[in-house]
């Protein structure tokens, strides 16, 4: 029972400190790739090829004023970002960052938790990530960052429904709502992507949506809304609104490379023959590249795009999406039916 | 109306087809096109490390030129400050003494000249106008400064220095073309 909780907590705290390092990092690349894209070199002055401006940035961000607007709500101003955060840290825990190790016969999964409604989990923990975003608007006590919120708000959930329809599909052919098993199935490069194209589009798209990243990142629409939802924040709470955004969106990423890439799997891993010690490291890496790629996605995406119309966006979500999504889960339950 | 440019594009309302109300055609499109960018030449320049050269005949900070002997070549005639547009010369004539013919090259000399640099544009009709090959634009910047008084530049700062090797080198402005343009008595700012 010891060495079952030092090992969660050792999983645990690596995979806190991933997800952190990662966002911080991604928030460099980010630039970098802006840069690319725009014919620029993007940040290399702190550090060499720009290493060392994350820390540069943190730094800064911590010792930037600490401004809290008089007539906002103290206890809810301060809540909003801490949430905000802590949502995006724990949707971590469901997913499955490799294969079994196995150290002294026994059995040591890659995943914090192997929960059997991993997905719902993974859902409802997200959900909830609206509510940081809510309060940290509404307790600004500011029209622009109050109407942030509230885009950020019916955006999200609109497009919530649409997301977790396109994953319905994929539950039904798998048969089960827990990560790992929907992993399993994918072995070697039997990838849902290839059963659910439809699905995975809708999932990408939503998952833009979720994450409030451009061309939907109306939420913190700068040419309207000044800074949407973090209008007011200073410091390290604008910081926390911004590293959670990456966190974000390096988790979706993961999601989608879990739910439509086969997450860990790869093409001929059973002619490997290795221990499966080592085939869970070379699973834990094939999984970060994947995830890598779709962080690429979500950078490249926001740098080709110009932002959408509110009503566009609200359009697409109710009247495209969601019936695309329905459709989907309609044709995939004839489907299995017939089979 | 037909426009000079010949550019102008007529807005039409026409309905989107099916491929174009999907987007993803014009969204990967685009994509492709945002990538290719990824494996440009990039416009950057290091500033510090690489320093953008400039044209030869960059037209920044003023120079007032003495001859080969060192002798100051203004003679204080004023043309350049009839010359300026924006009214940024003024100067002090004053005699030459006796004794003092290493100093000065004519027997007339600016014992003041100031420029304000906040003033000139920098339009190179100062050096148009000379009739003494006196003063030149070049290729270095004006500096900044905290206060407007230090944009007055006065001759401590536009004469160039004596020292031979210290000389700065205006024959990309002193070519022998500008020279005869300069002699042409046809043109009417030479008569």
């Amino acid at each position: 029972m010891g060495i079952f909780i030092l090992y969660k907590t050792i999983l645990s705290s690596g995979i806190l400190m991933l997800s952190l390092l990662v966002a911080m990092y991604s928030t460099l690349i980010e630039r970098k790739i802006a840069g690319f894209f725009q014919d620029r070199l993007g940040p290399d002055r702190a550090g060499p090829w720009g290493l060392l401006q994350p820390m540069a940035d943190g730094i800064k961000l911590f010792f930037k004023e600490e401004f809290m607007p008089n007539t906002a709500d103290k206890f809810l101003y301060i809540l909003g970002p801490s949430l905000t955060m802590l949502i995006a840290l724990l949707t971590s825990a469901a997913i499955p960052w490799g294969g079994n190790l196995v150290i002294g016969g026994k059995e040591y999964p890659l995943q914090v938790a192997d929960i059997n409604i991993g997905i719902l989990y993974i859902f409802a923990i997200v959900s909830i990530g609206v509510y940081g975003i809510m309060i940290g608007g509404w307790a600004s006590n500011n029209k622009y960052a109050l109407l942030g919120a509230i885009r950020a708000s019916s955006q999200m959930i609109s497009y919530e429904l649409a997301m977790s329809l396109a994953i319905i599909s994929v539950v039904m052919m798998t048969g089960s709502l827990s990560l790992k098993d929907i992993v399993a199935q994918q072995h070697g490069l039997n990838w849902n992507v290839w059963y659910q194209p439809v699905a995975f589009l809708i999932f990408l798209v939503c998952a833009f949506a979720e994450c409030n990243r451009s061309p939907f990142d109306l939420p913190e629409c700068e040419t309207e809304l000044v800074g949407g939802y973090h209008t007011e924040y200073s410091s390290m709470k604008l910081g926390f609104y911004l590293f959670a955004e990456y966190i974000n969106m390096f988790i979706s990423a993961a999601v989608m490379a879990t739910l439509f890439f086969g997450g860990y799997n790869f093409p001929f891993m059973d002619k490997l023959a290795l221990s499966p010690n080592a085939m869970a490291v070379i699973g834990f890496f094939v999984l970060f590249t994947k995830i890598t790629f779709f962080g690429f996605v979500f950078m490249w995406v926001r740098w080709t795009l110009p932002r959408f119309r509110y009503d566009q966006l609200m359009r697409l979500g109710w009247k495209v999406m969601i019936p695309l999504a329905i459709l989907n889960v309609v044709i995939t339950g004839i489907v299995i039916l017939i089979n | 109306m037909q426009l000079i440019s010949g550019r102008s594009v007529v807005v039409s309302n026409k309905k989107m087809t099916f491929w174009e109300k999907i987007y993803l055609p014009a969204v990967l499109n685009g994509m492709r096109i945002t990538f290719s960018h990824l494996f440009r030449k990039k416009a950057t320049i290091r500033y510090p490390e690489v320093k953008r050269e400039f044209a030869e005949i960059y037209r920044g900070q003023h120079v007032l030129k003495r001859d080969e002997e060192g002798r100051e070549r203004c003679t204080a005639c004023g043309l350049c400050a009839v010359a300026c547009p924006a009214e940024a010369i003024t100067m002090i004539a004053a005699e030459r003494k006796p004794g003092e013919e290493s100093l000065y090259r004519e027997e007339k000399y600016a014992s003041v000249y100031e420029i304000n640099m906040l003033r000139c544009i920098f339009c190179g009709l100062c050096e148009e106008a000379c009739p003494k090959e006196a003063i030149f634009l070049t290729k270095r910047i004006v500096p900044s400064d905290f206060e407007r008084d230090g944009f007055i530049y006065g001759k401590d700062k536009l004469v160039e220095p004596l020292d031979p090797l210290k000389r700065i080198d205006v024959s990309k402005r002193e070519t022998k073309e500008v020279l005869e343009f300069k002699k042409d008595k046809s043109k009417r700012h030479n008569q």
